[in-house]
């Protein structure tokens, strides 16, 4: 391996950030190699959206220090907006653009914000709906599609920025179980074509298939990381045992 | 009382000519009424110094002074002062002045309802604040404001009934000669109405049916 290949892709030191005051996340470290999946775990409200936030710059952090590829993301004279086009985003709730078809959402970004050729990402965004299943809903409006259809939408919108690393905040959390699946097959379907990934989930049995590590997150602080296998099987700190057990139905 | 059809029938000319200026009025007020409440809107959004106090002004201004007395004042004063602005520029300057306040405000509301998720889907994109404004907010404050666009539009058509006040040959202007010359109250004012009518429910099936058009931001996105 070359120098350059063994610089972890995301390195997260000492992050600390709060709200008004309230420690949201604090002395987080956390370095992401290319290629890897981290699955972060933990339990409501103790700090897995804001921590994805805070990665492209969402929210402002108040300490420490993140960087890509060996690059700060610190201070004032960041460009947030050439650093968001690396670090693909999906969230919670579909948000794709109601005013916009499938593929207007899909080849805004490339085309307005990359201004690349329209032709190519064009071809790229069919490749990538084909391969969701979706390809015959190209021309629908968000509207007209489920919400499992929306989710692969919004991966595909993201992937078509070719970004190094892809965020996702509980992709599948507002979603009717039938469709769970079918969305989580794409995220796998990344893990297995070398996608660096950070994913927040409730899904276990998913977390444990596709995860590299897993990140235990309780309150703002990092509590245990540790591979799949160990984590679900022998938890070492007791807040992840009870975590777990909550699980267990 | 038996109703004079001769008369109304040779008042039809006179009130044509006056609905299509009353139109034209309406019309170019309208736009530019839009043209500035878009303006006002996008300046208070993106929160621009001085220029965001200067249309505070503007918005409180306009929506607390009558019509007629911006008119009289457009018309009147100006001349006073030099300024001589034709009777038809005044009206759609006076309308404009008025219906942009109106305006802003209704595009003010559609931004406020363009929903927080949405504006960091577009930056999570690495959209610019102003690529973000065009593609994802305006269209869709747009549809969320449709309606109260709407009213605004009706508003502002049934506002020019005051542009008579200073002596453009308006709808309303029209019928106060016709009485005057030919007492014929009762069928001026049926053909007063009716011209009204004929203008106002054509635009406000119009607008009914784009409001229906532009309403996709509105069905759970
Ligand atoms: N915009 C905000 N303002 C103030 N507090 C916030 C805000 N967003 C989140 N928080 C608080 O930060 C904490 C972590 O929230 P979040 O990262 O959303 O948790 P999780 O995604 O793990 O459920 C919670 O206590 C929440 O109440
Ligand atoms: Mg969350």
């Amino acid at each position: 391996m070359s120098s350059e290949e063994k610089q972890p892709l995301l390195e997260i030191k000492d992050l600390y950030k709060e709200y008004d005051k309230k420690m949201v996340l604090n002395d987080i470290q956390l370095q992401i190699n290319k290629g890897e999946v981290i699955v972060v775990l933990g339990p409501s409200g103790c700090g897995k959206s804001t921590l994805l936030r805070c990665l492209n710059g969402l929210e402002p952090i108040q300490g420490g220090e993140i960087k890509l590829r060996g690059k700060s993301l610190s201070g004032k004279d960041v460009d947030w907006q050439k650093i968001r086009q690396h670090i693909g985003m999906v969230f919670q709730n579909y948000d794709l653009f109601p005013n916009m078809t499938v593929i207007e959402n899909i080849l805004l970004g490339p085309i307005k914000v990359q201004k690349r050729d329209k032709n190519q990402v064009l071809m790229q965004a069919k490749e990538l709906l084909d391969r969701v299943g979706l390809l015959d809903r190209i021309d629908a409006y968000p509207r007209q599609l489920s919400g499992g259809q929306k989710q692969r939408i919004a991966i595909v919108r993201a992937l078509c920025m070719n970004p190094e690393i892809m965020l996702f905040d509980e992709v599948t959390a507002s979603l009717d179980p039938e469709m769970v699946r079918e969305v989580l097959e794409v995220i796998l379907g990344l893990a297995k074509q070398g996608m660096t990934m950070i994913i927040v989930t409730h899904e276990m049995a998913f977390a444990q298939a596709v995860a590299d590590r897993i990140v235990f997150l309780d309150a703002g602080n990092i509590c245990e990381i540790a591979e799949p296998q160990e984590f679900f099987t022998d938890p070492k700190t007791e807040r992840a045992k009870q975590f777990l057990n909550i699980f267990q139905y | 009382m038996s109703i004079n059809w001769d008369f109304i029938i040779n008042s039809i000319p006179l009130y044509e000519k006056a609905a299509w200026l009353t139109l034209k009025l309406a019309f170019w007020g309208i736009l530019i009424s839009l043209v500035i409440g878009l303006i006002c809107s996008v300046i208070q959004y993106f929160k621009i110094r001085i220029l965001r106090s200067i249309v505070g002004a503007y918005i409180e201004l306009s929506r607390n002074t009558p019509l007629l007395i911006q008119l009289y004042f457009l018309y009147f004063g100006l001349t006073k002062l030099g300024l001589t602005l034709s009777e038809n520029t005044c009206a759609i300057i006076g309308l404009s002045f008025l219906g942009g306040s109106y305006m802003s405000e209704a595009f003010r509301g559609g931004i406020e309802a363009v929903s927080k998720s949405q504006i960091e889907s577009g930056l999570s994109l690495g959209l610019s604040k102003i690529q973000l404004a065009r593609y994802v907010i305006l269209p869709q404050a747009f549809s969320f404001s449709i309606s109260s666009i709407g009213a605004n539009c009706i508003f502002l058509l049934k506002e020019t009934s005051i542009v008579g006040a200073i002596a453009i040959l308006d709808l309303m202007n029209v019928t106060k000669d016709l009485i005057g010359m030919y007492y014929q109250t009762f069928e001026s004012l049926l053909m007063l109405v009716i011209a009204y009518l004929i203008i106002l429910l054509p635009m406000s099936f119009l607008l009914t049916w784009l409001e229906r058009k532009v309403r996709y931001a509105e069905f759970g996105n």
